[in-house]
């Protein structure tokens, strides 16, 4: 027990040490919190306001331009030649030039601009022009504009889930998409890096000749699992780590750019209420309505289950892979010669990956249950379905298969392990291997 | 004679081939011990059995005359053929490694660990890197980790490869040295020379089997064939002469009255009698009794058993001193 500690912490160690590692420790949760910033940073950057002068010859537009607060709108009294003339003195951006039409439906209009116009410019230009045409089109067809406003709603669905025991449950089901979609995500990629870390560790041995030495020391199986548990926590660290960093460097720049942020959740609130936009006192309401319903979502989630679940898929699918990384490791000389055995240790992961989407679109159907139950494919696809609550029987028959998997998996990779650290310039392939799982220690 | 290692009707199998058959080997305390054989004759597999690497289908082991246990890893230390360090870690990080593996405790690791690296004057390797180290350099090294906790039995498989010939002499020594200290050593190597200078024992082992075992005075004299060398001087007469008295001539030179013969006796015949004979035709300088090398007897025994076709062979056993 005292041997495997020890070869757990070298494994821990090196690895911590290594100058890849801190790296990566730093940079991850760089690129992690840049996804959040970046955006912010982004449209901060290109916030500045347009200056439109509009030329109407049509004299049907004038006035009815919605406000932004990107785009300043000038009606100009001037015809489009004066103005263009004048363009240079005027501080205008853009010129927009609305030719007068015998239909009373200008389709066409002209934006003049010293530099490409923005695509948002244009947008602008276009949805208000399609909306006032509409309007006047509906009014000549009789249909009263109080009408219209009544029409127009917004409509947001309410899911809730009645439990056995008759409690009723707001559920969320973007919010469990994406919980579910992440934790799979994570397991996938730790399992990925972590196992191979394991399998580039048992090859390191084998080339370098030393496990000889510390087989004349420890079991061939203290070894293995000293390699497997000190990588699985070399993962966790870094993981914790990532965490905690990008926690720290989004709230760094929360409290640095608080404003900015506010100011961001304002226009999007603005953006999503813009068929009614005249009430100020609605959008309040629909405001703290949204911060109500992040509330109810936050409290939708049933934390200490996702994160005890996360952790358990997590370790348990990692045994499971790891060992099965290191029996490959062991059965050849170098890295290149892993590929036929790599190939059916890793599609079942993929295949979970791919299958995502499809188990997320329905996470109650038979292929959800039965790629979250096979050990295989569970640690992934049942992190995709515990954020939209999963019968108990499903999770106990999962966690006990998962179990089973592992210590069968350990139990298979140690066989093959044990004879393969020790056989050298042999070509191996199934049928050698199953030589090996058959001889006796 | 008390034996520290003992192996009893071992027996492995790899699917298909027969890596040890029946093999008794007894390794008298403080002695070296050679254990020989062609290439794939089975002496790793044996070594590794020897290491509880991997275990036999049947037999026993005894250690210091009681069965060997798990634990006992700690009170042997072993050096194989294929060996090497982590080459990323630190030297001296990897030798307290390795000494805490066979179960020193860090303390008492880094005191012994302090001590040899003085006594090889490798101190300033500490803190480098392993593959900084010139090879000789890192079969140092592992020398020291073979031998840091002070095991009862040694096992060296081809200790001396890699080594330059001072270095193998430094080796010699220390090896010697930890005879003298109280250890057991089973030495493996195709070194003949390097046997007859080390070795007090040897087992000689060919396809899976024991074909000769014994000390190595008794084994050398068990296949010596009575054959003489004298040099002499002022010779008389024509070699036919000789030859006609009965004496089996293996080779002759003369040169103006000098010269030198070998000849094997009869049976019946003494080397009195090979001397009385010459001493008439020529003046003797000297007459030693050749005795093979042991790279001759290993080439012999492993031919004639050749010829036996495959495993048939009668092992060899000889033992004049009682225990």
């Amino acid at each position: 027990m005292n041997k495997i500690l020890l070869i757990i912490s070298r494994e821990y160690l090196v690895r911590v040490k290594k100058r890849a590692f801190i790296i990566m420790t730093f940079l991850g949760p760089v690129l992690m919190a840049s996804l959040f910033i970046v955006p912010i940073w982004v449209a901060q950057m290109t916030d500045k306001t347009y200056r439109l002068g509009v030329v109407d010859d049509s004299g049907l537009f004038s006035g009815k331009f919605r406000a932004n607060s990107e785009i300043e709108v000038t009606w100009l009294e001037q015809d489009i030649e004066a103005a263009k003339s004048a363009f240079k003195e005027s501080g205008l951006d853009v010129i927009l030039h609305i030719p007068g039409t015998q239909l009373n439906v200008p389709e066409k209009a002209i934006l003049y601009s010293e530099k490409q116009p923005s695509l948002n410019v244009k947008m602008y230009v276009q949805d208000n022009m399609k909306r006032v045409v509409e309007g006047q089109k509906l009014a000549a067809s009789g249909v009263d504009e109080n009408i219209l406003k009544s029409i127009a709603t917004s409509i947001n669905v309410t899911t809730i889930k009645i439990g056995g025991d008759g409690v009723e449950k707001k559920t969320f089901t973007e919010v469990s998409m994406v919980l579910g979609l992440v934790a799979g995500i994570m397991i996938y990629f730790f399992i990925f890096m972590y196992g191979s870390q394991v399998m580039r560790g048992v090859i390191e041995e084998k080339t370098s000749r030393i496990v000889e030495v510390i087989v004349s020391s420890v079991k061939p199986f203290q070894l293995m699992m000293g390699k497997v548990i000190g990588v699985a926590l070399v993962g966790l660290t870094q993981f914790m780590l990532w965490v905690v960093l990008t926690f720290a460097i989004v709230s760094v720049f929360q409290l640095a750019y608080g404003d900015s942020l506010q100011f961001m959740s304002g226009t999007g609130i603005e953006n999503a209420n813009r068929l009614i936009p005249q009430a100020e006192e609605e959008i309040m309401a629909q405001g703290t309505s949204q911060l109500t319903k992040v509330f109810e979502v936050i409290d939708s989630i049933n934390f200490p289950v996702m994160i005890l679940s996360f952790l358990f898929f997590f370790i348990g699918g990692y045994l499971l892979y790891a060992a099965l990384f290191a029996a490959i490791g062991s059965a050849v000389d170098n890295e290149t010669d892993t590929q036929q055995f790599m190939m059916p240790v890793t599609i079942p992961l993929i295949l979970a990956i791919v299958l995502a989407q499809f188990v997320i679109n329905n996470p109650e159907g038979p292929v959800a249950f039965w790629l979250s139950i096979i050990p295989l494919t569970s640690p992934i696809i049942m992190m995709l379905r515990i954020p939209f609550g999963v019968p108990v029987f499903d999770v106990v028959l999962s966690v006990v298969l998962l179990v089973a998997g592992f210590v069968g998996a350990i139990w298979l990779a140690g066989k093959i392990y044990r004879t393969g650290i020790l056989m050298y310039g042999k070509k191996v392939n199934y049928a050698e291997l199953w030589k090996w799982l058959r001889y006796k220690a | 004679m008390k034996h520290l290692f003992e192996a009893r009707h071992v027996t492995k199998a790899f699917t298909g081939h027969l890596a040890l058959n029946d093999v008794n080997i007894q390794v008298p305390n403080q002695s070296i011990f050679g254990l020989l054989g062609p290439n794939g004759a089975g002496k790793t597999t044996l070594i590794r059995i020897i290491n509880q690497i991997t275990g036999p289908d049947a037999g026993e082991l005894l250690f210091d005359g009681r069965k060997l246990k798990p634990d006992d890893t700690a009170l042997i230390g072993y050096l194989p053929e294929e060996r090497g360090l982590y080459k990323k870690m630190k030297v001296g990080e990897q030798a307290l490694y390795l000494a805490q593996l066979k179960g020193l405790s860090r303390h008492d690791a880094m005191t012994s660990l302090r001590h040899w690296f003085r006594r090889f004057e490798i101190e300033a390797w500490w803190n480098k890197k392993v593959e900084e180290l010139s090879k000789g350099m890192q079969q140092k090294v592992q020398f020291i980790v073979t031998v840091i906790h002070k095991p009862q039995l040694l096992i060296f498989d081809e200790p001396f490869s890699g080594f330059d010939p001072i270095n193998v002499n430094i080796l010699k020594e220390e090896i010697l040295r930890l005879k003298d200290d109280g250890a057991t050593i089973i030495f493996s190597t195709h070194n003949m020379a390097s046997v007859e200078e080390l070795c007090d024992h040897i087992v000689l082992i060919n396809k899976a089997q024991t074909i000769l075992s014994g000390s190595v005075a008794d084994v050398k004299q068990t296949y010596k064939s009575n054959t003489f060398e004298v040099t002499f001087s002022d010779f008389r007469v024509h070699m036919e002469d000789i030859r006609h008295n009965g004496f089996e001539i293996i080779s002759a030179t003369a040169d103006q009255g000098d010269g030198r013969i070998r000849a094997q006796l009869r049976p019946g015949q003494t080397p009195n009698d090979l001397l009385a004979h010459l001493m008439r035709y020529a003046i003797i300088h000297s007459m030693v009794e050749i005795i093979p090398s042991m790279n001759e007897i290993f080439i012999q025994r492993v031919n004639e058993d050749k010829q036996q076709q495959g495993g048939n062979a009668t092992p060899i056993h000889t033992t004049l001193t009682g225990e």
